[in-house]
């Protein structure tokens, strides 16, 4: 699966830009992505507030942070999973990342870490496809490079905190065949060429490779893709975490699915993590200061958010005091809102800050520590994980208890 | 106390437990019963109240066609021969509130039926519909077996299906198969209980409750396991379970942290136990990471050793189950 980069900035002239969202590119108009345009544009429904009442009477938990501060933002066919999941249907989540690197960000844990709440609310089970033929596809890696970033970002994923009993993480290039690709062939049949440049923005100099990826990414949708999971469970639901930039793979596969006779998946959506300088920057694996990584250490976070989160704070004390600081543009606070639990605390923070009682230094300072601890307890997660554990989640195996 | 048929009715919407309702005349019997929904392609329901000599109450609910030999249920109960009779008339309408011909499961919604075991014929789980009175009968509800359990569950039963024909060998070597599901004397230490006067044991205390003896078996009965699941794979256990783990965790500590705290600093426990709430908010997401990194390590050795154990000894490694 693409990673969900921020928005780039695509040329320095005031041109008003279409934005471009779509799996391998997003990038941003004037003043960043207008998501209201984009639920528009793709035609997905938004994830409101009753909704979310609603997934938090049906789990008998308090909904996690991402939907009560609407991170997570739209959605397809997310009350029909949850009507059916009423009655005592069950359904089972897919989520999935493109291992194109060793080193994952905090932006990259975000579906992750909503997927594993999804996992314990409902307590259903979840697959996890590391595309790295995707990876070997666009990218210059060898298949051996492209395997063994498949299981070291799988050691992060299992450092998240799933749940072993129901979690099955597989990697195309091990897993796909049989069922699978029964059901990929099923899918490609069904797509033109046409329609599948007009959906990715294929070029005719693109390799055959790239133009027959696409099924790959849409068949763990089906429950019949995965024999030793599901089998005889054909009409299984399925929910798709993701976020909002991988909404075309999906739409092409619910497109597809009844015409194969199987379920259309439900999709939940989310807004871009922001890169550290800021919205309109990018994410990048050659700048290590444009993200927080899971690898980086106390000290290198403290210096990365002093150094180099864009604030919104004003320029100097007493401007700030007068004016406040500018919310829309202000990383930390962004960062806060992702991160930091407490919703009071959370309340106050953005209150002060805006109205210039607070001073950015100690917005920073918040973060610097929410954010140590979160990745210090990922890092010790992470060092459990042995080669073992990761055979154990990716051997394909039943899940007894994955309803249970 | 008693439950009256729509306040069990309202509850199983409640519940969301899908069921259709008939009303028909007063019916005792099931042939009568039959002549009224026989015809709607459902599967009527007998069901009888038994009682053993040590005045334990049974519900055994069947197929209407299912043989139930009282003999063979009660050396499999464990109650020996001829341990089983029908229950007098008063027990329907002082334990379980229903009127003549009208046993059924849902009597188990009343409190004062806590002690009566349930025995289900497993038959009942391959029929799309079954055929139960709700508290009275003049009214029949169609229900599935899952929809049965929903309900069970939501009154803190676990739902014990029976092979009711099947008469294994009771002796020596193999005991009685169903002996689980004899309702036993020991109360639940996570209940109420009523018509006991109340000890002065403060909620958090652990001392077993063994002091409050009871002559009459008034509790829930253990939770039934084993014995009545010959067929049905294994039932989901909360044994792996890191949420309530963690919570374990917290109800052995904290306990334990306010009382010699409060002791030691002559502190109100109510004072430390808003200080300890919060820390258990803080504590909670660090406890849950190490509880999922030993559960993955544990079940990683269980893999590879069930991994070992195939491959070196085929089926032949694994102890048979019978």
């Amino acid at each position: 699966m693409a990673e969900a980069d921020a928005a780039v900035v695509r040329n320095e002239e005031t041109e008003e830009e279409e934005q471009v969202v779509n799996p391998w590119e997003v990038s941003a108009g004037k003043g960043g992505i207008d998501y209201d345009k984009l639920v528009d544009q793709f035609g997905c429904q938004r994830l409101d507030d009753a909704l979310v009442a609603r997934v938090a009477r049906l789990t008998s938990r308090p909904p996690h942070r991402f939907l009560r501060r609407g991170l997570f933002f739209a959605h397809r066919d997310l009350n029909e999973i949850l009507d059916l999941y009423e009655k005592g249907e069950r359904f089972y989540l897919y989520t999935g990342r493109g291992p194109s690197s060793e080193a994952l960000h905090l932006g990259h844990l975000i579906p992750f870490m909503f997927t594993k709440y999804l996992q314990d609310a409902f307590k259903v089970p979840l697959v996890i496809q590391l595309t790295d033929d995707e990876k070997f596809l666009w990218k210059n890696l060898t298949v051996e490079e492209s395997k063994r970033l498949a299981r070291e970002n799988a050691k992060d994923i299992i450092a998240c905190g799933f749940d072993v009993e129901r979690t099955f993480i597989f990697s195309d290039f091990n897993y796909v065949g049989g069922a699978f690709y029964e059901n990929m062939v099923k899918v490609a049949r069904c797509v033109t060429y046409n329609k599948v440049v007009g959906i990715f923005g294929f070029t005719p100099e693109d390799h055959i490779g790239k133009v027959s990826f696409p099924p790959v990414q849409a068949v763990p949708s089906f429950p019949s893709s995965f024999p030793h999971l599901f089998s005889g469970n054909d009409q299984l639901r399925c929910l798709i975490p993701c976020a909002i930039d991988q909404d075309p793979y999906f739409r092409m596969t619910r497109d597809v699915a009844p015409r194969i006779g199987y379920q259309k998946p439900s999709l939940i959506e989310s807004r871009f993590f922001p890169a550290l300088q800021g919205e309109n920057t990018k994410m990048s694996a050659s700048d290590p200061n444009s993200a927080i990584y899971v690898t980086d250490s106390a000290k290198e976070i403290k210096t990365k958010v002093n150094k180099y989160a864009f604030s919104g704070g004003r320029d100097s004390v007493e401007l700030h005091r007068k004016l406040g600081a500018n919310l829309d543009v202000d990383v930390p606070v962004k960062y806060l809102n992702f991160f930091l639990e407490d919703d009071n605390e959370l309340e106050h923070i953005k209150k002060e800050y805006k109205e210039g009682r607070m001073l950015t230094g100690e917005v920073k300072q918040r973060l610097i520590t929410v954010l140590s601890e979160l990745v210090a307890r990922h890092q010790r997660a992470r060092a459990k994980v042995t080669e073992e554990m990761v055979d154990a989640f990716m051997a394909v195996r039943p899940l007894p208890n994955m309803f249970g | 106390m008693a439950y009256t048929k729509e306040q069990l009715l309202a509850r199983l919407q409640e519940l969301n437990v899908d069921f259709s309702c008939y009303d028909h005349p007063v019916v005792l019997t099931v042939e009568e019963q039959a002549k009224y929904v026989g015809h709607l392609g459902g599967a009527l329901s007998k069901n009888l109240l038994l009682k053993d000599k040590k005045h334990r109450l049974y519900i055994v609910s069947a197929l209407s066609a299912t043989k139930v030999d009282m003999k063979i249920l009660s050396q499999r109960l464990g109650l020996g021969k001829g341990g089983l009779r029908m229950a007098p008339e008063e027990s329907l309408l002082e334990v379980l509130h229903v009127p003549l011909g009208c046993v059924t499961p849902f009597a188990l919604i009343n409190e004062s039926a806590s002690a009566v075991s349930l025995l289900l014929d497993q038959g009942f789980k391959s029929k799309q519909s079954c055929y139960f009175h709700p508290l009275t009968n003049d009214v029949t509800i169609a229900l599935s077996s899952n929809n049965l359990d929903k309900f069970l569950m939501s009154i803190g039963r676990q739902p014990a299906y029976v092979d009711l024909e099947a008469s294994p060998v009771v002796g020596k070597d193999s005991p009685p198969d169903l002996a689980d599901l004899v309702p036993s004397g020991v109360p639940n230490s996570s209940e109420p209980i009523k018509n006991v006067t109340p000890t002065n044991v403060p909620r958090q205390n652990d001392v077993p409750k063994e002091k409050t003896s009871l002559p009459e078996v008034k509790a829930k009965p253990k939770v039934q396991n084993k014995g009545a699941e010959k067929t049905q794979s294994k039932i989901p256990s909360n044994g792996t379970n890191v949420e309530k783990f963690v919570n374990d965790v917290f109800d052995i500590m904290c306990p334990l942290f306010l009382s010699e705290v409060s002791k030691k600093l002559n502190i109100k426990q109510e004072e430390l136990s808003s200080i300890l709430d919060g820390f258990k908010e803080q504590a909670t997401p660090d406890l849950e990471s190490v509880t999922t990194s030993l559960k993955n390590a544990a079940y990683t050795a269980g893999f590879e050793a069930g991994s070992e154990t195939m491959l070196n000894s085929g089926l032949k490694g694994r102890p048979s189950r019978k």
